[in-house]
């Protein structure tokens, strides 16, 4: 007999890196990021799914998101809602600007210490940095175990999850007590999609920051009289994270430079077959990190 | 002396790639460094690993020959290589970007509060100074990779934690042994002394290991052959091509047609579509069923010998000539330059 799951799922919205059309980059070869739209990181959408699977096995079980961004990230908390989870957190705060893998995961850690789920389930990775650094670390973190690379969390018994896990060169079935942290592979199911009564629900819920934008709160009354229409927010303050260990200061990585890969007006450049047009392309590809 | 170190993956002794091809890197570093390689290798059946690892460039080989360590499981592996880390203090730490190195290395950098960089394309030494504290560093690694979806190119550096560490993916860099190799010194890790009965909480129940499928979709480089190849037996020079470069052998219908290759490898509208970060064509035309396929690579060549190829419209790059002979040039260059 299960009892019932407290899920947290981990989420990242994401600039949609992979559909950067001409627009997304300026004249200089700069990142427009208004061009880009921000979307909800494709993998945390199969960890989503397998985190309403194992709520839909176990009943009572709840799944929420936890999302670490600006505050506009309280749409990948109502995107959840529409999809069947109970609610989320949008974890935010100018505190955590320009943290990298290691800080980040610090920052979600004490928020998960907080919320205090039994199972953590996120994303493998994310399409703007492809670490895949911050579900395991997340883990260390807790002092949890982890299991990386799920592609299925076939059953849950006795407190004990068994997942099959897809390697590079096949797969693995294994099993894991709880409290864990599971990152789920892209190879995943796919997220089932928005439920209309669900939509009609919840196309209220917002956050603090976003009531406060509003420019007259229409359903104000609506949302004190139905709770789970307020989208929670937490800052360092709340969760309670030492500043030491988050930002610029917690990070150990430092971005000593950037360079932007400009794109060109296509035309293509005529080379002749000699070794030397040859020659001058392979150093170019190879300077350019297109090859090697 | 704080030396570089190099994880070492394998199958029952059977070292992976991608660590041979980590130690000739680190072995370069090490150079530059004016310090030493260690190769660290746990599983089992580990008797005479020393004598490759030695012939890549490892100076110590770290042998952790324990039942609990193979197949590879996070919690054991964490606790033995933090173990080993704390008391050998390695400035560099280097792990293959596969499904092992890339669930291991962040829970050991975040056990370490080191510095990680995922999937490194280049790795380099340099200095720096540090703008707001005025404080110098000599002798840092920069690890270089492509970020933001390959639009920008980051380097990375970890100034005031050790051990700086970085993954890199199988067949980024390349794997040469030394001309002459000495013995490696080989010291034993003591591994019970490292796991707790915590660490083996997970366990695995099933594994099965697949053949390698063939993955055009994910190949970072693909070399496509059309009908203007000419033969079956030409589309052995782009297989040699492709292997070189880390990628993938594709082709247009028009080849797979022929019979010069097998239908897994079409690419375009009736095949797969593949947005690689260079896309080689030889001898296609460019028609746009093809075209549908690969206009979305970031870098385009193709080589055909008429100029007015519709491919051409799409390239970046258009070498006009014979197949056969510019394929071999391409080949013989990248030899020379990638050094």
């Amino acid at each position: 007999m299960n009892k019932p799951l407290k899920i947290l799922v981990l989420a990242k919205q994401v600039p949609d890196t992979r559909n950067v059309g001409k627009d997304a980059m300026k004249e200089d070869g700069t990142i427009n990021r208004a061009a880009l739209p921000a979307i909800f990181n494709p993998e945390d959408l199969n960890a989503l799914e397998q985190a309403l699977r194992l709520k839909d096995s176990i009943p009572g079980s709840t799944v929420e998101i936890l999302t670490m961004g600006p505050t506009r990230a309280a749409e990948i908390v109502r995107e959840g809602l529409f999809r069947g989870t109970d609610g989320g957190y949008v974890l935010s705060d100018r505190k955590f600007a320009g943290s990298d893998t290691l800080a980040t995961s610090y920052a979600l850690s004490c928020a998960v210490k907080t919320i205090n789920p039994d199972v953590i389930i996120a994303g493998r990775q994310a399409i703007d940095g492809d670490t895949a650094q911050v579900g395991p670390q997340v883990a260390e973190k807790m002092n949890w175990p982890q299991v990386t690379y799920a592609e299925e969390i076939v059953s849950c018994e006795d407190n004990v999850l068994t997942i099959v896990r897809r390697l590079e060169h096949g797969i693995e079935t294994v099993t894991c007590p709880m409290p864990a942290v599971v990152t789920v592979n892209g190879s995943a199911a796919e997220c089932r999609p928005r439920h209309a009564k669900l939509l009609m629900k919840y196309k209220h819920a917002m956050s603090k920051t976003e009531v406060a934008e509003l420019e007259n709160d229409t359903y104000k009354e609506l949302r004190e009289q139905r709770p789970y229409l307020v989208i929670n927010e937490l800052t360092a303050a709340d969760v309670p994270a030492d500043e030491n260990e988050l930002g610029l200061l917690g990070s150990p990585t430092k971005v000593k430079k950037i360079d932007n890969v400009v794109f060109q007006a296509k035309e293509a450049k005529r080379l002749s077959s000699s070794l030397e047009d040859i020659d001058s392309l392979m150093q170019e590809l190879i300077s350019n990190h297109t090859l090697g | 002396m704080n030396n570089i170190f190099v994880y070492c993956e394998n199958e029952n002794g059977r070292i992976a790639d991608v660590s041979l091809e980590l130690l000739t890197k680190a072995r370069e570093l090490a150079n530059t460094l004016g310090c030493k390689v260690e190769a660290l290798v746990l599983g089992t059946n580990l008797g005479g690993v020393e004598k490759e690892l030695a012939s890549y460039g490892a100076d110590i080989v770290w042998i952790g020959e324990h039942k609990e360590m193979a197949p590879y499981r996070t919690l054991p592996h964490a606790a033995v290589v933090c173990g080993l880390f704390r008391q050998e203090e390695p400035q560099i730490a280097l792990f293959g970007a596969t499904t092992v190195g890339r669930d291991l290395c962040p829970r050991i950098s975040s056990a370490l509060h080191s510095g990680l960089t995922a999937d490194c394309t280049s790795l380099e030494i340099g200095e720096h100074s540090d703008a707001k504290t005025g404080k110098n560093y000599t002798n840092l690694l920069y690890q270089i990779r492509p970020a933001f979806g390959g639009n920008i190119i980051a380097t990375i550096i970890n100034p005031d934690h050790r051990p700086q560490m970085a993954t890199v993916r199988e067949g980024v860099m390349k794997k040469v042994q030394l001309e002459n190799p000495v013995p490696a010194e080989v010291k034993t890790v003591d591994v019970e002394k490292y796991l707790q009965p915590s660490d083996l909480v997970v366990k695995i129940i099933d594994r099965q290991i697949e053949e390698r499928k063939l993955n055009i979709k994910g190949a970072p480089v693909i070399v496509a052959g059309g009908y203007g190849m000419g033969s079956k037996e030409n589309f052995a020079i782009l297989h040699e091509l492709a292997n070189l470069l880390g990628g993938e052998v594709g082709a247009s219908r028009a080849a797979v047609d022929a019979g010069f290759t097998e239908h897994a490898r079409q690419i375009g509208q009736t095949g797969t579509t593949v947005r690689p970060k260079l896309y080689i064509a030889c001898g296609i035309s460019g028609q746009i069923q093809h075209t549908a396929g690969m206009s979305e690579s970031s870098m385009i060549i193709s080589i055909n010998s008429d100029p007015d190829a519709p491919i051409n419209k799409i390239a970046d790059f258009a070498i006009c000539g014979d197949v056969m002979d510019v394929i071999p040039k391409l080949i013989k260059s990248y030899k020379q330059n990638s050094k």
